[in-house]
Formats: C-alpha cells, structure tokens, sequence
C-alpha cells in the first residue's frame, strides 16, 4: 500500500502541475479569445500587455514595501486594479493608433503587432533593465496546503486559480449576460447588420480590444505570485496562447478553457515521462495534427462575417 | 527568344532591373567592399532567397508563412551535417572516446552515428536532401491545410508553431543536433577548405548566381499563367474557385517553390558563415524574414533583395554602435512598412521616382529626337526597378493601402 500511496501523492501533484499550467495559458488565452476570437485580430503583442501588468505590480510592491510598510498585505488587489486599467488604457490607445486601420488586413495586422511587441520589450528593458524583478508577496500568499501528507500544494498556485476561475467566470458574464456582451457577439456575427440595427461597431471594438489587453494585465499581476517578471516574459508564451484558443475553436470561451486545460495537462502528463523540452514538442505537434485534420477547432461557431 | 526576353526578364525594364541588381552583386559589391563585409553581404544575400520566396508566395499568393525559417534551417543543417561528417573524419577525431563521430555528439555520450546521419556521408544525396526535405515538408503542411481551406491566419500561426516546434526539438536533442551551439567547425568540402579567402570569393559569387537564377525562375512563374491565377487567388478566391480552378494545388506548389528556395539559402548560408544552429529556424527569425520581403516590397522579387541587404545592413550597423536603438528600429519599421508603405521600397520607386523618370525621359526624346539607349540605362538610378509591381492586382479592395 505504501508505493500506493505515494504513486497518488506524485499523480496529485503533478495533476496540480498541470491546473497551474492550465491556469497560466487560460490567464493569456482569455484576453486573446476576445481579441481574436470575438475581433480576429492577431495581437502578437499580447504578451507585453501581460508584461505591463507585471510589471505594474512590481512597481505596487516597491511603492508600498518603500513608503507604506503597514499596506503590504493588501496592496496586492490594488495592483490588480492598476494593471487593469493600464493595460486598459495602453490597449485603447494602440487601437485608435493602430489596430482600427488594419481591420481589413488580418496579416498585416500581425506584422505591426509584432513590431509594437518589439518595441514594447525594449521599452521594458530601458525602464525596468533586463535582468528579471520580482514582486515583494505579501505573507499570506507564501508557505503551503497541506490536505495530506506527503502532498504540498502552494498557496499562490491556488491563489493564481482563484484569480483564473473569477476572471472567467467575469468574462462569460460579460460576454453572455450583458448589454455589452450582446453587442460584440452582434457584431462578431454580422457587423453590416449589426451597424444597421444601431450599435456602433467601431466604440465595441475600441473597447472589446482594450479590455481584451486589460486582462492580459490581470494576468500579469496573478504571474508575479508565481515567477518573476523580465522583459520577455510575455512573449515566451503567445505561440502557445495562440494555438490554445484556435485549438478550442476561435470565438468560444468554452472551447478556450478546454482547450487549454487539455494542452496543460498533456503538457504536465508526457513531462513526468520525458524531458520538459520533448514535451513541449510532443505536445505542440499534437495540437498541430489535430488542427490540420480539424482546423475549425473544437468549438466551432458557425459565423457569417 | 522574344518570349524569352519578355517573359524571363520581363521586357526593358526588368532587363534592366535585373542587369543593375546582377552589377551590384557581382561587380560593384566584390570591388568597393573588403572579404570580411562582402562575406557578411553574402550572409544577408541568403537570406535573400527566403525574401524571393515569400514575395512568390505571401506577396502573389497571400500566403503568410510565419515558419520560413524552418526550410531555411533543414536546408542548412542537411548541409551542414555533410560537412560534420567530413570534418570528424578518424584522423581528426581520434581524442574522441569515439573517434568518427561529430564532436558535439561524443560530448554527448552518444557511441555511434545516429541513423539519419548516416547518408549524409553522401554528397549526391545531401544535395537531393536540401532540396527534397523542405520541399516534402512544405508540401505535407500546404496540403493538410489548403485542402481543408484552412484561411490564411490560421494558416500563419500554425506555420509560426511549426517554426517553434522544430527550434525546440534541435535544441532539446544535443546529442543528435550539436542542440542551442548548432554545428560548428565545419572546414572542408570534397578536401576544398571553405575558410580560405579564395573559397569565401567563389562561394559568395556561385551564392550570387543562384540567387539571380532563382529570381528568373520565379519571374518565369510569374509570368506564366500561374502568376495571374495567383494574383486571382488572392484577391477574390472563390471566384478562381468557382471558375473551375483547384486553388488548393496553386497554393502548394507555390508555397513548396518558396520553400526550396529558403532551403537553398540555408545551404549557402552554411557554407558562407561556417556553420549552422537553431537561431535561425525559431519563429523570430522567420518573422525577420518576412519583413526582409516587406521593406523590399511584397510584390517585387528584385525589391525583396534590396529588402535584405538594408535592413540586414541597418542591423549590423545599429547592433555595432547603438545596440538599445535596434530592437526600437525594428518595431518601427514594421510598423511603418505596414501602415505607411505597404509596397516597401519597390512602391516608393513605382510611386516616386518612375513618374518623375518617365517625365524625364519624354522631355529628352522630344530635345533629341532618336532617344539613346546610354541615357536611358543611366537615367535608372539606385534601381529599385522592379517590373513586378506593375501587375495590377484585380480587385481593389484586397491591395494593400496606406492608411487614411
């Protein structure tokens, strides 16, 4: 019974490896499945936004570790409230400069972003230096759960979940229940009509792509719990983003959130078995078969645009 | 032979065109520039390769490919591996606990060639490999995704994935592939050193010669009805489709073109700079390169030339003297490449500069009335001359556009 139960201990772990990975790429996947899915541009800059929102929060930490000793416990929700909003802010700004004139163009759209990203990294590094910063956690994100022995699980692996289920659970209201919501599924379906009947596309999409980077910055501030924060930091992962959500299926939030828990923990399973590096192959190679045989994704909703 | 003329070299003008760029490469270059800076243009001139096979098939068939790289590297590391072979022969290797086989692999613990290694001691077959590897590649993704008609963004991210997959799997299996150092050490081909100052200057001019082939055989393409049926495709697909054509075999074969040309690129790259890694099949250089195609203009294959040499230049010159400047240079200029000039530098010349040179050479013909051909030669300047952007694209609304 003994290997048994250590058999379970390593399983439970590693199940939990893998929501942390699940959590990480629906953090980034959640902004993109807006911006791309409701909008179809490809913002190969998402992953700076995230960045801005890290680094956001750093700045929150060093403020209040400096100046306000005493706040340190609870700074952390109003660095998650400065994130939103500049990356927010950024995000309104680079549509009306940018993005609103290459609505026809999808591919150049991805050739200005990648340069926007380029340029956003190397902002990163003349401000903040390109060795990578970290957040000063407040105490109660620190230290352990332990349900039982032998297994550990962290606190801000499961504070970073909490942040991912409200943000999704946000978003699916948002989108699903709201005035707002209504008009950018609209608009994703049929923008003439959706003109005709009144809705000004042009305001949904300012503000759908702007809240899109908004949670992206959310995102980032739940990262600074669990890594730490360089300028690259973002873009190591927007392959991955992007493949989560045109696996699941563009323009579905349910198909987002199960294709990327399906990919992290494919992720986490085969890297128990081999390196972490082979994994990361075996993996992405999966999730590109499946989208040359399938290439509508999981979730497909049929969409006249 | 006026077939020829008119569609190879595409009248006058492309003659023309194509003479200044061959001039430049082969004439001006070798003389005004010392070894070391004409062996780094002949660096940047493979990439040139990547740049021509992307105007081919992003430019005329608006197929993005985000994973170029990909053909690039397999083109280069099938080279490289022959010449790997060559140069841990026994003799040189036999410090080694394993003497004969590649160093990278005896640091490795590895105590025999691995399998696919093992033809690579052939050069008929490494050559058929360059070619026959990428190609077989490309044509595998173009017809798992266009048969399905797969839309061009999806199409770019999973060509972007490729490009990641494959600079992840050469740098996680050291043993088989020298991992993030590349292969390395690489110094004689068939026992001709390619470290030599003579060999740099007959390797950099069979690099030239390639590349200008590779361009008439592409313009052949172009002016081919393949060309125009591309042009079509791009613009209003389902009307090619509806017309009876199989849009999906078009778009393969161009984009299995544009790959073996990276292919060759990446085996002339080997050969020039001496050796071969990962950093250049990963998805930022593959995205470098389609920005080589854009500054030079997406529609023009001379342009994607120039493309390659300015801006390879512009980095040299800026990652020597202001390193920090670079990467703001480059976001910049993808940014303006796409909202300000989307036909890049071929755009400027057709926009610009032909205007202002056919305004000029109708005043001449009417001071002296048999116009002579000297000045007409002479009259064409940095020649950016690229008959290519003259096709005019069908639909209006597809064309690339500054915007308002």
């Amino acid at each position: 019974m003994e290997w048994f139960s250590e058999f379970g201990a390593i399983m439970a772990m590693q199940g939990f490896n893998g929501l942390s990975v699940f959590c990480v790429l629906l953090l980034m996947a959640l902004g993109l499945a807006i911006i791309f899915g409701q909008m179809g541009v490809i913002n190969m800059a998402h992953g700076e936004f995230l960045t801005i929102g890290a680094y956001t929060t750093y700045v929150f930490s060093s403020l209040t570790t400096e100046y306000f000793p005493a706040f340190t416990p609870y700074y952390f929700f109003f660095a998650i409230a400065g994130a939103f909003a500049i990356a927010f802010a950024v995000g309104y700004v680079v549509e009306w400069a940018m993005i609103r004139h290459l609505y026809k163009r999808p591919l150049d759209t991805l050739l200005a972003t990648w340069g926007l990203s380029l340029a956003m990294q190397q902002l990163f590094r003349s401000i903040f230096g390109a060795k990578e910063v970290s957040a000063t956690l407040p105490d109660w994100l620190m230290g352990s759960w332990q349900p039982a022995e032998s297994i550990d699980i962290p606190i801000n692996g499961l504070f970073v979940m909490a942040i991912t289920a409200l943000l999704t659970a946000g978003l699916a209201l948002l989108l699903y229940r709201s005035q707002w919501g209504l008009r950018v599924r609209a608009t994703t379906q049929n923008r003439m009509m959706s003109g005709a009947v009144g809705i000004n596309t042009r305001k949904v999409d300012r503000i759908t792509f702007a809240l899109g980077c908004g949670i992206a910055g959310i995102a980032g501030a739940a990262f600074t719990t669990i890594g730490s924060t360089g300028p690259t930091s973002g873009s190591l992962y927007i392959v991955d983003t992007f493949l989560t959500v045109v696996f699941g299926g563009a323009s579905s939030l349910l198909g987002t959130i199960s294709s990327a828990f399906l990919i992290a923990q494919t992720q986490a399973t085969s890297e128990f078995f081999l390196t972490g590096s082979m994994a990361k192959v075996l993996t992405l190679s999966a999730v590109v078969v499946i989208l040359m045989m399938r290439p509508q994704g999981l979730f497909a909703l049929k969409v006249r645009r | 032979m006026k077939a020829i003329y008119r569609n190879v070299l595409g009248g006058a003008e492309g003659a023309v065109g194509l003479l200044v760029l061959a001039a430049l490469i082969l004439v001006v270059l070798p003389l005004t520039l010392d070894l070391f800076r004409l062996n780094l243009v002949g660096k940047y001139l493979t990439y040139a390769f990547v740049a021509v096979g992307l105007v081919l098939c992003w430019g005329y068939g608006g197929i993005l490919s985000l994973g170029q790289g990909v053909f690039f590297g397999l083109g280069g590391y099938c080279m490289a591996m022959f010449l790997k072979l060559e140069a841990s022969d026994y003799e040189s290797t036999k410090m080694q606990s394993t003497p004969g086989i590649p160093d990278f692999m005896d640091w490795n613990q590895l105590t025999a060639l691995p399998w696919f290694w093992e033809p690579f001691h052939s050069f008929a077959f490494t050559l058929a490999a360059i070619l026959v590897i990428p190609t077989a590649l490309a044509f595998v993704i173009a017809v798992a995704m266009f048969k399905r008609r797969v839309g061009d963004v999806y199409f770019a991210i999973v060509t972007q994935a490729i490009a990641l997959i494959l600079s992840v799997l050469i740098i996680g299996q050291q043993g088989l592939t020298g991992g993030v150092n590349g292969i390395t050490d690489l110094k004689t081909l068939h026992g001709w050193d390619i470290r030599t100052d003579s060999a740099k200057y007959i390797l950099y001019y069979i690099n030239g010669a390639l590349l200008i082939g590779c361009i008439l055989f592409a313009r052949f393409l172009l002016s081919s009805k393949l060309g125009k049926l591309l042009i079509a495709m791009r613009d209003k697909e389902e009307r090619v489709r509806f017309s009876g054509y199989d849009v999906a075999n078009f778009k393969v074969f161009v984009f299995c073109v544009a790959a073996a040309f990276s292919a060759i690129g990446g085996a002339m790259f080997t050969l020039q700079v001496g050796f071969m890694s990962p950093s250049f099949v990963g998805i930022v250089p593959s995205i470098e390169m389609v920005i080589f195609a854009a500054v030079g203009g997406r529609m023009s294959l001379i342009g994607a030339v120039y493309g390659s040499l300015l801006v390879n230049y512009a980095k040299t010159l800026f990652s020597e003297t202001f390193p920090e400047l670079w990467l703001y240079c480059m976001g910049a200029l993808f940014i303006a490449v796409v909202m300000a000039f989307p036909n890049g530098l071929a755009g400027l010349y057709d926009s610009h500069l032909k205007p202002r040179l056919a305004r000029r050479k109708a005043r001449r013909s009417a001071e002296i009335p048999p116009p002579s051909p000297e000045t007409a030669v002479a009259a064409v300047p940095v020649a950016v001359a690229a008959r290519e952007a003259d096709t005019q694209p069908l639909s209006a609304d597809a064309t690339p556009r500054p915007a308002h």
